[in-house]
């Protein structure tokens, strides 16, 4: 579904992905741990394509498709998903609004009929419920004095709405605590399927005890340094990140 | 060169003023044109235009009047709003039409006619407001409007009465042989405790390369009540030059709704007197130019008396090689303990060819007021347009989410939602892509 072969990129011309490979099957939950300053957020916006990140080697294919070719919303349309690490407030947009904007333009993109307000507001009841979000959130503007946990919650059930094939999770548990962290892991969890894959984001291993990877890499320096299964994220938390320096070596390795 | 060589002047000055054969009015237009005649138009000197420059429009000249304009052709649609039924006077060019307004069963309490005919009847209650002198230094347009108007809008609501349909002004400019300018003095007063809602419409047909004034005083008796909601979408020649004075009695409260869409050159002169203990005075406005357009908005808000209350919130969107001016001006004069002034105009550029203006200022000479205003002027937010796309929405349109989303403030509470309706459309129609 995504492979990323030796992935350089750079911010403000500094490089910050020094031949990041990784490869991710569908239905699949990696996640992606790494110390601050590793390159963690930049995957994410690299894969969703925002503005000032230069990619000066490597390649990024979804689905078969050079995915760093495509605009962001065309990614979109595509089945990639960005949950932000911080979401955006739009005053003035209506959350439910803006939503439906979203859907009906993937659905326009990938030559799917789009819905009236009613059949979409009907589909937005089915989401909240899963998600366990208050209808009230859906009547006020895009993330507008939401809090750190409605924010979050937000973008999880936006993904419930969209319905993407690749989600991307970037550090969606920070600023969140132990009961917004259970709420939006279960969220996740219930979106999980044998279709759809996850890049899980996080500096701490303690979202992975409610989201369960099925992959963990370490990510250090701009490359995936090691690789293993959930195991690997308790040995992080036990030993910290300088334990990997003395422990082996970094490998581009591939899940 | 002498004011009167500059052809703007010299064919303002080429023919007599109107005679109504009332000698006191006869004598006010002489007196404005006079005044005119000697000052000619403001340069950008004159505080006031500083932001607007008339050399364009001084080099032009003008036939006031328009000879034909009872007959020409006018598509009603043009102006309608579906759903909103009442009263409705309607010029074409600055002439009444009758054969296109709806003065049948006006309900109690409401007195409404063209000036024309007020003054043919009893000019005498018009005497106050029509025999003004106009002596400032940017008056030039009030001046030219003074000694050249003979027609426009004379509304009275008796004390107390609720009237509860819209009442709707509708000017029309339409392509006319020559370069037309045409003139339109509306006088307005709610009684004490009278209620209205007014809705002033100006549209455009075809590409009227034409001059308009409008110059309209609002009397607010104590406890009176106005909703007034101009929109203005002129054509994209129009130049339009319109000015509304309000006067707020005690307890008296007007809610204002602005949209300035159209025109080339339009400059807006909105000042208001809180005269009353109480009074109460809210703008929203937004100013659109797109393409060429230059729209001048100047907002004078005196507060002169105990616990008076003022609250605008202007947005401006320019795109393309657009120019938008917006002044707020608040005074709180000695005496006018207690006031609270807020003002808050932000402006968005859309290109790096666009510009806006805006000048906050703020006069406080009375005791214990509450006073805020801030103005700011910025580009759409880039984080905020990065979201949109990520959730699928094609860049234009998140631009045009953004930008409508930026001006929503202005309508958000306009209590009659038909009307709310109106103008969100207008507005959609009319924002830049």
């Amino acid at each position: 579904m995504l492979k990323i072969e030796n992935l350089h990129a750079r911010v403000e011309g500094k490089e910050i992905l020094k031949g990041l490979s990784l490869t991710v099957n569908p239905g699949e939950v990696h996640a992606i741990m790494g110390p601050n300053g590793a390159g963690k957020s930049t995957l994410g916006n690299v894969l969703s394509g925002r503005d000032g990140y230069e990619v000066t080697a490597g390649s990024v294919t979804y689905n078969g498709v050079d995915l760093l070719a495509l605009e962001p919303e065309a990614r979109a349309a595509a089945g990639v998903f960005l949950a932000f690490q911080y979401p955006v407030e739009i005053p003035g947009v209506n959350n439910t609004y803006f939503l439906r904007t979203a859907f009906n333009a993937q659905r326009k993109a990938r030559g799917e009929t789009e819905l009236d307000s009613m059949q979409f507001l009907k589909l937005v009841r089915e989401k909240l419920k899963v998600m366990q979000i208050s209808d009230e959130l859906m009547h006020r503007a895009v993330n507008e004095g939401f809090s750190g946990g409605e924010k979050k919650r937000n973008e999880i059930f936006q993904m419930a709405v969209l319905e993407p094939k690749l989600a991307i999770l970037d550090e969606t548990d920070s600023g969140l605590d132990i009961d917004a962290l259970k709420q939006v892991s279960e969220g996740v969890n219930a979106l999980r399927s044998p279709e759809r894959s996850f890049l899980v984001v996080t500096h701490y291993q303690r979202l992975l005890d409610y989201i369960v990877p099925d992959f963990v890499h370490v990510l250090a320096d701009g490359r995936i340094v090691e690789s293993g299964d959930k195991t690997l994220a308790h040995k992080l938390e036990e030993h910290g990140y300088a334990w990997l320096a003395q422990h082996g070596e970094p490998a581009g390795a591939q899940a | 060169m002498s004011e009167s060589a500059v052809p703007f002047v010299a064919s303002t000055l080429a023919v007599p003023p109107p005679s109504s054969g009332i000698g006191w009015l006869d004598e006010a237009r002489r007196e404005n044109l006079a005044a005119f005649g000697e000052a000619g138009l403001p340069d950008t000197r004159v505080e006031a235009w500083k932001y607007t420059a008339l050399r364009a429009l001084s080099q032009r000249s003008f036939i006031h009047g328009d000879a034909q304009a009872a007959t020409r052709d006018i598509d009603p649609e043009a102006f309608a709003l579906p759903g909103l039924d009442g009263p409705r006077l309607v010029f074409v060019n600055g002439v009444f039409r009758g054969d296109l307004s709806d003065l049948s069963a006006l309900p109690a309490g409401l007195a409404l006619r063209p000036l024309s005919q007020a003054l043919a009847q009893d000019a005498e209650p018009l005497r106050f407001a029509l025999a003004r002198r106009y002596k400032e230094r940017g008056d030039a347009f009030a001046q030219l409007n003074a000694a050249q108007a003979v027609d426009g809008v004379v509304l009275r609501v008796a004390a107390d009465a609720k009237i509860d349909v819209p009442v709707r002004l509708v000017f029309v400019g339409v392509a006319a042989d020559a370069e037309l300018a045409w003139h339109l003095r509306n006088v307005i007063e709610l009684g004490e405790g009278a209620e209205l809602t007014l809705v002033e419409q100006h549209v455009g047909s075809g590409n009227a390369r034409q001059l308009g004034t409008l110059v309209a005083d609002v009397v607010l008796r104590d406890g009176a009540r106005l909703q007034h909601i101009v929109a203005q979408d002129a054509s994209a020649d129009a130049t339009l030059v319109h000015r509304h004075a309000l006067q707020l009695g005690a307890r008296a409260q007007a809610l204002l709704h602005v949209l300035e869409l159209g025109g080339a050159l339009v400059r807006h002169d909105l000042q208001a007197d809180l005269v009353g203990n109480g009074a109460r005075l809210d703008t929203r406005g937004v100013f659109v130019p797109r393409g060429r357009q230059h729209i001048d908005t100047q907002l004078a808000i005196r507060h002169q008396a105990l616990n008076t209350t003022s609250d605008s919130t202007w947005r401006g969107v320019a795109d393309g090689r657009a120019r938008g001016v917006f002044r707020g001006a608040i005074l709180v004069a000695p005496g006018a303990d207690g006031s609270d002034a807020r003002l808050n105009n932000k402006n968005l550029l859309l290109s790096g060819s666009a510009e806006i203006d805006t000048k906050p200022e703020l006069e406080i000479y009375a005791d214990e007021v509450q006073a805020a205003h801030g103005a700011t002027v910025g580009q759409l937010d880039e984080r905020a347009l990065f979201y949109l796309r990520s959730r699928g929405i094609p860049l234009a349109e998140a631009r045009t989410l953004l930008t409508a989303a930026f001006c929503r403030a202005v309508l958000d509470d306009l209590p009659n939602a038909t009307l709310r309706e109106h103008l969100a459309s207008l507005l959609a129609i009319r924002l830049p892509v």
